[in-house]
């Protein structure tokens, strides 16, 4: 047993961490490090740049423009890139459609697809979630009705991150509104979003910002040359999407970022005219972080360490620690960068400045920045499943209650 | 990076999961703790045949050579059925003073014996004044012509009932706080003027109050540099946080599997109370607490013998606290989701409740190790 990386292991990452520093563009650094979010033109500047050597795609296998990592090499990737203030890559396009193209996909779907998605030409959303199906994703309605050698799409999904963006959605769909069981009735479909009879509607989120959508399919045609995998076997390759991404989840980096942050600005910041930083209070909820950061990085080794290793297709309790633990720090470090920040952190004047150009700041920009990405960064328990699905799953699949 | 046992350490998990498997049912423990040394001293003789007691020692001082780990998968399977033998006390924490304080004469008198099971040993540091703090030491050590002679006090010393030598850390020179001027003493635990009053900790492992008074050690006797006790000691406390953080996954494995147990078969309102969102909710957040506390007491094994001592120190310090709060979320749930059942003396899973609490509370707390984090945030 031994933490230590390897030699190689170690070069490896060196080589990640000299290439982010000598390539990332300085202003999405800059903006990133402010705690302003990646902008959809700095994802895809960073994306094109990593993916001229095949680092875009990063979980990906050679044959498919990846570069054939392995777990750890991946970790790692991840790590140095949240660490660097570097946009995440486009996650629908690398962690979701990519590997279920490379799983399911026909020839004729990886090659057009595949290399496309890697470099961002082709921007990705996901139409999953409904109304009426959220956590309960298998009660979907959206109904794909079968006429020739196209489907007919008629319904309604929600939540749709960068669908007012994205050039095509990955999507499902009812294909049998008869079948015995609710999950087996189900395709997953791809389709163009110039498609006619898609119409997309803004939801402004709590954090002010137009990330979210709703979107309307009135009898749009998809060529069922479209769909990925069998007729109403999407239900299986929605699940392969939600599990198959073991690494990364965590988001580690992220969260020691924010405490670094954190420590940088409570030297800045004071209280009763001392920095913040002297606070024994504060120290000790840094130190707590750290404990709990060290615990989550050990347990991401673990499961990265275990992953080559056959486990008789059980779910690995420790991805779903991952998962949980990971937003869970992830949001209450991010929630401590903005609590350094105090009334400064309260003022929404991203907004005034842009209108009134020549006042002064009314506070740092990190302040009120991370303001907003706290505010967004509720999302990290409800989406890709909320943490108490997590736990019921894990209950089930692992505790065996 | 690599987290799988080797080859012997898997074959030492395995067999000495069959040996407690067959002689550590709680029923027999019972029976162990009402023998007059409060364990099993056929249980001892075994571990020795085992190989378990020389683990850690370094073979040309007739140890067996094992590393840290080897000693994370003995606690740990110790901590699964509450081991009550004082394999804590003479292998890991005297085991550690003699490794860092003791000369190579030393070890190889002392090591054989502790090796075959005839020597235990017990360290006695704590006093009654010092809380946690290592260098809180009013202990004296005079030198006589001969040696030292002792005088003061050593409070909780674990297994301090039944050891047969006492490593006695007492203050040869500077003031109470002074963190050089300690040294660290081989006393005979029947000599003149050592006076030992036994009882039982809260978790039953027994413990005893050392009075010492004029007592006489040769010179040959101090274990190392008499003015620079204090690191050796630094390095015991490292290597109790070590064993124990194991000994409390351990602990917490058997919790949660009561637990689980106890949550599928006990029925009320007609259904299995492990049915209950509520309860599955709060048995995921145990294995959740479990997990993350079994990753840092693998940082504890790995780092507990690296040169850096200042990120020692700091991955220890790091491991106590984030297992201590682990120990103690798993060990109090484990008890309310067994509800009134797990209250009671008869029931194992409030053994393993004190167990925790016990070692929550020993080489520094929670709140204590947090501290030291916290000072050194920057």
């Amino acid at each position: 047993m031994d933490l230590r990386f390897s030699a190689d292991e170690i070069a490896f990452r060196d080589e990640l961490r000299a290439f982010i520093r000598d390539n990332l563009p300085a202003d999405i650094r800059d903006k990133m490090r402010l705690g302003y979010g990646a902008e959809k033109e700095d994802t895809i500047r960073w994306q094109r740049i990593l993916n001229k050597k095949n680092w875009a795609a990063y979980s990906w296998p050679k044959e498919w423009g990846g570069p054939g990592w392995t777990p750890v090499q991946r970790m790692m990737f991840l790590e140095e890139n949240q660490m660097s203030n570097a946009p995440d890559m486009q996650v629908f396009n690398v962690t979701m459609i990519g590997p279920v193209l490379i799983q399911f996909g026909t020839d004729e779907q990886k090659k057009r697809f595949l290399p496309r998605a890697a470099n961002v030409d082709d921007w990705w959303c996901q139409g999953f979630s409904e109304p009426g199906a959220g956590s309960d994703l298998a009660a979907l309605k959206t109904a794909a009705k079968r006429v020739g050698d196209e489907y007919i799409v008629n319904g309604q999904k929600i939540w749709t991150s960068t669908a007012h963006m994205a050039d095509w959605c990955f999507l499902l769909a009812r294909t049998n509104p008869d079948a015995p069981k609710r999950q087996e009735g189900i395709s997953f479909l791809l389709i163009d979003m110039k498609t006619p009879g898609i119409t997309v509607r803004p939801i402004i989120s709590i954090d002010g910002t137009h990330h979210l959508n709703e979107v309307f399919f009135d009898d749009v045609k998809v060529p069922v040359s479209m769909r990925v995998g069998p007729e109403n076997k999407g239900w299986d390759v929605a699940k392969f999407l939600l599990g198959n991404e073991r690494t990364g989840i965590a988001r580690v980096g992220r969260s020691k970022e924010r405490v670094k942050t954190a420590k940088e600005k409570a030297r800045e910041v004071m209280q009763n005219g001392r920095p913040l930083i002297d606070d024994p209070e504060f120290r000790r909820r840094v130190a707590q972080f750290e404990v709990d950061i060290k615990a989550l990085d050990i347990t991401q080794l673990r499961v990265v360490s275990a992953h080559d290793k056959a486990r008789d297709g059980k779910p690995d309790p420790l991805t779903s620690v991952l998962k949980i633990k990971g937003t869970e720090l992830l949001q209450s470090t991010t929630e401590m960068v903005m609590d350094v920040g105090g009334p400064l952190s309260m003022p929404d004047w991203a907004q005034e400045l842009a209108a009134l150009s020549n006042e002064p700041e009314l506070g740092p920009a990190w302040a009120t920045e991370t303001t907003r990405s706290y505010l967004m960064l509720r999302a990290a328990s409800i989406y890709g499943g909320t943490n108490e699905i997590m736990k019921n799953i894990v209950s089930k699949a692992v505790l065996g209650l | 990076m690599d987290f799988e046992y080797t080859e012997e350490q898997r074959l030492l998990r395995e067999s000495l999961d069959r040996l407690l498997g067959d002689s550590y049912p709680f029923d027999k423990r019972k029976a162990y703790l009402a023998a007059p040394e409060g364990y099993s001293p056929a249980m001892w003789t075994q571990y020795a045949e085992l190989g378990l007691l020389g683990l850690p020692f370094a073979e040309e001082h007739g140890g067996f050579g094992g590393t840290a780990v080897d000693v994370m998968i003995v606690m740990e399977a110790f901590g699964r059925v509450l081991a009550l033998e004082p394999y804590l006390a003479t292998v890991v924490l005297a085991g550690a003073a003699l490794k860092h304080a003791g000369s190579a004469a030393q070890n190889e008198a002392i090591v054989p014996q502790i090796a075959d099971g005839s020597l235990r040993l017990a360290v006695a540091h704590g006093e009654r004044q010092a809380r946690y703090d290592l260098n809180d030491v009013v202990t004296t050590a005079k030198k006589t012509p001969g040696g030292w002679r002792l005088d003061g006090a050593k409070s909780v010393v674990v297994h301090g009932d039944t050891a047969d030598k006492l490593i006695v850390s007492a203050r040869v020179s500077g003031d109470r706080f002074d963190p050089a001027g300690v040294g660290l003493f081989l006393v005979d635990a029947r000599a003149s003027g050592v006076a030992r009053r036994n009882y039982k900790m809260r978790d039953e492992t027994a413990a005893a109050d050392i009075a010492l008074s004029d007592v006489e050690v040769l010179a040959t006797d101090a274990l190392g540099d008499p003015e620079r006790g204090l690191a050796a000691m630094q390095r015991v406390t490292e290597a109790g946080i070590m064993a124990t953080c194991a000994e409390a996954v351990g602990s917490m494995e058997t919790m949660l599997a009561m637990t689980l147990e106890y949550m599928k078969t006990r029925v009320q309102f007609g259904k299995a109370i492990g049915e209950n969102q509520a309860l599955q909710h709060r048995a995921t957040e145990m294995m959740m607490s479990l997990e993350q506390g079994r990753s840092l007491a693998m940082l504890a094994a790995i780092m507990v013998d690296d040169g850096d001592a200042d990120q020692r120190m700091r991955d220890l310090s790091t491991a106590k606290v984030g297992v201590g709060q682990a120990a103690r979320f798993v060990s109090q749930n484990a008890v309310q989701l067994h509800g009134g059942i797990g209250m009671t003396e008869e029931y194992a899973v409030g053994h393993y409740f004190r167990r925790c609490m016990v070692i929550e509370h020993s080489f520094g707390d929670t709140g204590y190790h947090l501290s030291k984090l916290a000072a050194q945030v920057g």
